[in-house]
């Protein structure tokens, strides 16, 4: 399989172009922590079960994302700085059709 | 003055089991943490999920994990500091040292090992102007004594179980409840869910969702709320309240022990890992997902391994002059200092007639 292009707006507003793997069963927010975009504990702090929202991010391009589950919902609906495109990085798996995503991490403590 | 052995701050899988490892070896332990129950994240974020990894359990839940940890250590009875941040640590001159917590209780040790995961667990503030300045004023994030909202008008923010078992246990004791969440659904137990909908069928329980409070104000203190509902933005509702307890969770900060001269990466403690995890501060160790060094993870049974081996380097501090060998369990048993033995049964030798 091979890798997508996503483009990731990190905490400081820059702009960072990764290659990311499809065959991995990895995420957005371990795809940041791969690249150490924001750090050690700033980001997945519960691990990727959608219990906390450090790992909120903004969707910026056009792609049809999976829908919310109920546990990512209740999570979005009591984090901060939540707005219409945000999801959580870590209910994100990546796969081929994300190739060209583009997301903006939300600011720290949401 | 609490005294002890070994000194552990935290109270989460690496905490519980170091004290079984030093209860082995004689050592007596006393646990500090700032949430009100033991099991660190596996208690207050997870106690329902399963975990695949721990050896020897093909599935176990959290909670049944911090469970079987607690039963395990029993017979070396630990204690307990819990509700309590660690705030101090002071290298005292007889080389011991002393942690004071959030509450001014002062334990000594000569050996400190912080197990302290991702941190101290925080409550999670919402964006409000001038929150702060009516914390302890009318806003409070944790409820100590429910009994200080008797007679009082309340307003809960929240969706999750806190936000709705507090809005019904209040809902006995303060002259109002209402209850704002910005969604109609509620995250809760079912059976609280359905509690809630009574008590506000009953009229003793407000409930305003979708909804969001937006502004606080007040001489001094809290005198009222702004709640803006959901597609009424132009009709904002004051209430008049005497408290605000905001329940959206709690995220873990490293919080004051980022301050003890530790040596800090990446929101970890640097330890020595080619020995047993001690810091850059002799007698103080760091195990489990608190510290880092070159190939770390954060894994629960990673932590078991870094609380092994810390106890034992810790054994040679306390007691330098003893030579020690290491006893298997199957071998020595448990002798736990409550006078319980646990051992292997003998073997019965026996001649057939």
């Amino acid at each position: 399989m091979s890798d997508i292009r996503v483009t990731i707006i990190d905490r400081r507003g820059v702009r960072h172009q990764v290659d990311a793997p499809t065959d991995m069963n990895m995420n957005v927010m371990e795809l940041v922590r791969v690249y150490e975009l924001a750090p050690e504990g700033t980001i997945g702090v519960c691990g990727g079960m959608a219990m906390c929202a450090s790992c909120q991010c903004y969707v910026l391009s056009n792609h049809s994302l999976p829908g919310l589950s109920d546990e990512e919902e209740a999570m979005l609906s009591e984090a901060f700085y939540v707005k219409d495109n945000s999801r959580l990085g870590c209910q994100l798996r990546l796969a081929a059709d994300f190739d060209g995503l583009e997301v903006e991490l939300a600011p720290e403590g949401s | 003055m609490i005294q002890t052995d070994i000194l552990i701050i935290g109270a989460g899988p690496t905490g519980l089991f170091a004290v079984f490892e030093a209860g082995l070896l004689g050592l007596r332990c006393h646990i500090i943490d700032a949430l009100p129950q033991p099991g660190g994240q596996l208690a207050e974020l997870y106690p329902k999920k399963p975990i695949y990894d721990i050896p020897g359990f093909p599935e176990v839940l959290a909670g049944e994990l911090v469970e079987n940890l607690m039963e395990q250590i029993r017979p070396f009875q630990p204690g307990f500091t819990l509700g309590e941040r660690a705030e101090t640590l002071e290298a005292l001159e007889d080389g011991t040292f002393q942690v004071t917590t959030s509450e001014g209780t002062a334990h000594k040790a000569p050996v400190v090992a912080i197990a302290g995961g991702l941190g101290s667990f925080e409550p999670r503030k919402p964006l409000l102007d001038n929150l702060s300045r009516y914390e302890g004023k009318g806003v409070a994030y944790m409820l100590r004594d429910p009994e200080d909202y008797s007679g009082k008008r309340v307003v809960i923010a929240g969706g999750g179980d806190s936000a709705l078992d507090w809005s019904i246990y209040l809902a006995g004791i303060a002259a109002s409840v209402t209850l704002v969440h910005r969604r109609n659904e509620f995250r809760g137990a079912l059976d609280s869910v359905e509690k809630v909908g009574e008590l506000k069928k009953q009229g003793k329980i407000r409930l305003i969702t979708p909804a969001e409070v937006i502004k606080l104000e007040g001489n001094g203190k809290l005198e009222s709320v702004h709640v803006r509902v959901a597609g009424e933005e132009e009709e904002d509702m004051q209430l008049e309240t005497d408290a605000f307890i905001p329940l959206f969770g709690l995220t873990p900060k490293l919080g004051p022990l980022a301050n003890w001269g530790l040596e800090i990466e990446k929101n970890a403690i640097k330890v020595n890992n080619a020995l047993d995890y001690q810091t850059n501060i002799p007698g103080v160790y760091a195990i489990g997902d608190v510290n880092t060094y070159p190939g770390k993870l954060k894994l629960i049974l990673c932590g078991f391994h870094e609380a092994t081996l810390m106890c034992q380097s810790a054994y040679q501090r306390i007691y330098p002059e003893k030579r020690y060998v290491m006893k298997y369990t199957t071998v020595g048993g448990i002798h736990g200092f409550d006078g319980s033995v646990k051992e292997a049964p003998k073997t019965v030798v026996k001649p057939i007639d």
